[in-house]
């Protein structure tokens, strides 16, 4: 039985008096499709968070690929293959799409072996639909396309663990579909994935397991058909 | 290796060209003034290492600048040390300063390392004025050395300027195109986003801040010999402060052209003014130009001439 | 020791606008100690031709300052916050405006020390055993206690006052009490200039001032912002109190010229240990 790829224990974080992540445990498998879901404020996006490393935590461990890797700064944590992608997207604003891409190409792929695959900017951009838009500035992209740019900006990265955190939201039910279709085949390439995500239809189709988060605290896990038939699950979205 | 040779040989070329010029004997007003210039293209481009590629703003380049002189004039005092000592010299103390005040406050926001640049010009004033041994509040009286190698002391240092001016740009212009520059538009377009792709930000940061305020210290270090009577309230200039961000702001941030554009117009500018206006009137008049631009064009000259071309 | 808790009074007085500003706003205005030096020139001109007392003249330029204040943030937001690059450009804005400000005054007032005299600096209360309280220390005091005391009690009960609250924590909440974000930064801006307007009357009833006293200052204000903890009103009077003692200190025992070195080193010292400050959230 291979270790967990990450795993996390007992994860606290407070900001002030307020307890956003209070113990959480969970693990992911390598190559697995994993799904995070809540209701807003949960501390879904928190947890995320601490586990790439923008935010310190105030108790608990972190670990990848059996290292512990608590207290290392984002980038080194990139470094070894964790990459996420952010709610709101932020491209870099003076850069073009390829240059966006180069960024990560440079700093966070390089001398590592990762997930087989695309490594040149082009290649990527041409994967994920954005090769004619190659040479404008991210002002000129719509919301779809800022999604994409960056997922493909994470995928620049050469991630082991890619997190997917919203990807979908706002987008249309084709986009929803062109998105996860993209997810799938990262999958496909042995690239373990956390999704973040509100469509529940997505979180759904794509994940092998999933966590749910309430309040800060873990309240259920499973498959898909037993998130949807856990009581708990439902009270959390639904109340009483 | 064969790209880089160009850049060099222009500047090779540059430096001569100011060999020749100190050579031809013209009104020496115009070699005090030329000095001034020069001096100003070393910060600009300087400042703009740290606030046009990073993004972070320094406001206290006076305290750099000033800590190049005064450590020009402690080692005068004590060593008769040669010119290329004190510019090195100058620099690495100013290195050290931006260094410090980077490792302190770089790792909170950026607004913090403005206040904290903000606040450290009038509290290294005010211990300069304390330090006898540099001439403390009245001064100190320098001479320059005897025999310089060409031409008289003023055109030698007028030629020394044109070289720091080339070497600052040079400076410039590779960490532009370097993987560094790459990385520090990435910070400056969005910290948290480049860290997350695996720029280590606060190593470029700090990279930053110290070869910024190394370059300020080298500008400065000359300034004993320039003026010959060195006193704490004309090293710690206002100018400098408030020249250092207009001259990028002025000729734009993104590249090592616009603090050189922007360094030679309204250095000449005020050089031209100093005869006709108050110097405070001058400040003034900079000043307005500054809150002009940073509200009306603030990607400057450069971002000017980039939307006529219609890019 | 007296002298530093009566001083610490004073710097909350003028601290006050950081605290407002950069403190609950998170807008960076380096151009506040600008503000309050202006304060006292106009109270300086107030007193030389009319002979009006600082606390009148500080208090009758309030609504004035209130609207250059206004007028001050309606720019910042057009030209830097609405286009989301608050950060660099707004910087030098009020680097520039400080700039300016100073150098104008400089034009128009030259460089001379200026300071008031009222009928009462010079006196002082005789507190026995050779301690006095000298009025001219007091008073300003006194007024740095009230009006942190009118500003906290302004945030905490008036209507606009928790506005401005909300306007810092949570955006949503403050359209849900129906007001408009802006319009609320507006007058949280225009008070914040407004406490310049007594602060800078305050000041050179204190001591002389001269167009770059704004310079000493700034190190002092946001020392005692961010020693306060951002957003806390109570905490910028503590903080005031702790460096106006610390300075007294350092004055009685290794001379007075190293009392900007004691703002300046509390604030690096802050920055490096507690960021969030004494009571920051």
């Amino acid at each position: 039985m291979a270790p967990p790829l990450l795993e996390v224990q007992g994860l606290v974080k407070r900001f002030g008096g307020f307890t956003a992540l209070n113990g959480v445990t969970l693990s992911v498998k390598a190559g697995e499709r994993f799904g995070l879901i809540g209701p807003n404020g949960s501390g879904k996006t928190t947890l995320i968070n601490c586990v790439s490393g923008v935010l310190p935590v105030n108790g608990g461990t972190i670990r990848f690929d059996g290292r512990e890797i608590t207290a290392l700064p984002p980038h080194q944590r990139t470094r070894l293959g964790i990459v996420r992608t952010f709610q709101i997207p932020k491209p870099f604003t003076s850069m073009t799409v390829l240059e966006n891409l180069g960024i990560p190409l440079e700093y966070a792929g390089a001398g590592r072996a990762g997930a087989e695959g695309n490594t040149d900017a082009g290649e990527i951009l041409k994967t994920i639909g954005l090769d004619a838009k190659a040479h404008l500035r991210p002002a000129g992209l719509t919301q779809i396309e800022m999604r994409k740019l960056e997922l493909a900006r994470a995928m620049a990265a050469r991630p082991t663990l890619l997190i997917s955190d919203e990807a979908m939201a706002g987008l249309s039910s084709t986009e929803v579909d062109d998105i996860l279709t993209i997810l799938f085949r990262l999958n496909a390439q042995g690239i373990t994935i956390i999704m973040i995500e509100h469509i529940m239809r997505a979180v759904m189709r794509f994940s092998e397991r999933i966590v749910v988060l309430d309040a800060g605290e873990r309240i259920a896990e499973g498959t898909p058909a037993e998130i949807v038939r856990d009581p708990a699950v439902e009270k959390a979205y639904l109340g009483e | 290796m064969r790209r880089a040779g160009v850049p060099l040989l222009v500047g090779l070329v540059v430096v001569a060209a100011g060999i020749v010029l100190a050579m031809v004997r013209v009104n020496p007003y115009i070699y005090f003034a030329g000095c001034v210039v020069l001096q100003y293209v070393v910060i600009a481009t300087a400042w703009n290492i740290l606030g046009g590629y990073a993004g972070y703003v320094n406001f206290g380049t006076p305290a750099f600048f000033a800590m190049g002189a005064y450590t020009a004039v402690f080692l005068i005092q004590s060593m008769r040390a040669p010119l290329p000592v004190l510019l090195v010299a100058g620099g690495l103390v100013a290195a050290l300063l931006g260094l410090g005040i980077g490792y302190l406050t770089l790792r909170l926001r950026g607004v913090f390392f403005s206040i904290a640049t903000l606040a450290l010009s009038v509290v290294l004033q005010t211990m300069i004025m304390n330090w006898e041994y540099v001439g403390g509040s009245r001064g100190m009286s320098v001479l320059r050395p005897s025999g310089p190698p060409f031409g008289s002391y003023v055109t030698f240092l007028f030629t020394v300027m044109v070289g720091l001016a080339v070497i600052a740009v040079l400076v410039a212009r590779f960490i532009e195109r370097s993987w560094i520059g790459r990385g520090l538009a990435a910070l400056r377009d969005n910290e948290e986003a480049a860290e997350c792709m695996g720029v280590p930000t606060l190593r470029l940061k700090l990279f930053a801040t110290t070869v910024s305020g190394f370059l300020l210290g080298v500008a400065g270090a000359p300034f004993p010999y320039y003026v010959t009577f060195v006193e704490p309230n004309s090293a710690f200039a206002l100018d400098y402060a408030v020249n250092a961000l207009a001259m990028p702001m002025i000729g734009g941030t993104t590249s090592w052209v616009g603090p050189v554009i922007g360094a030679v117009l309204l250095g000449t500018a005020q050089q031209l003014a100093t005869v006709t206006i108050s110097s405070e009137m001058n400040l003034f008049i900079v000043g307005v130009v500054l809150v002009a631009f940073v509200v009306l064009a603030p990607e400057g000259i450069l971002g000017l001439v980039r939307r006529l071309r219609g890019r | 020791m007296v002298a530093g808790l009566l001083l610490g009074g004073f710097y909350a007085a003028v601290s006050l606008g950081v605290s407002l500003i950069f403190g609950l706003l998170d807008i960076a205005n380096i151009a506040q100690p600008a503000f309050v030096i202006l304060g006292s020139y106009a109270a300086y001109v107030m007193n030389s031709a009319f002979g009006f007392d600082p606390i009148l003249s500080g208090l009758l330029f309030t609504p004035v300052f209130f609207v250059l204040g206004a007028v001050v943030y309606r720019v910042y937001y057009e030209s830097f916050e609405r286009r989301g690059e608050e950060s660099l450009r707004g910087l030098v804005f009020f680097f520039g405006l400080l700039f300016i400000m100073e150098v104008s005054l400089s034009l128009a007032f030259g460089v001379d020390y200026r300071l008031l005299q009222t009928a009462y600096t010079s006196k002082s209360i005789d507190l026995g055993g050779g301690v006095g309280i000298a009025f001219r220390y007091l008073v300003p005091c006194v007024v740095g206690l009230a009006m942190t005391l009118a500003l906290y009690l302004f945030l905490g009960r008036t209507f606009y006052g928790r506005a401005i609250m909300a306007v810092s924590q949570d955006r949503l909440a403050l359209r849900l009490m129906g007001a408009d974000p802006v319009q609320i930064k507006t007058i949280a801006f225009g008070v914040g200039i407004a406490a310049a307007s007594l602060g800078g009357a305050l000041l050179i009833s204190i001591a002389p001032v001269i167009p770059s006293t704004d310079r000493d200052y700034i190190g002092r204000m946001f020392a005692i912002t961010v020693l306060g903890g951002m957003g806390s009103i109570g905490g910028t009077l503590v903080a005031a109190v702790i460096l106006g003692v610390s300075e007294s200190l350092m004055s009685t025992f290794f001379g007075p010229s190293w009392s900007l070195a004691v703002s300046f080193g509390l604030l690096l010292t802050v920055l490096a240990v507690r960021p969030a400050g004494l009571f920051g959230r």
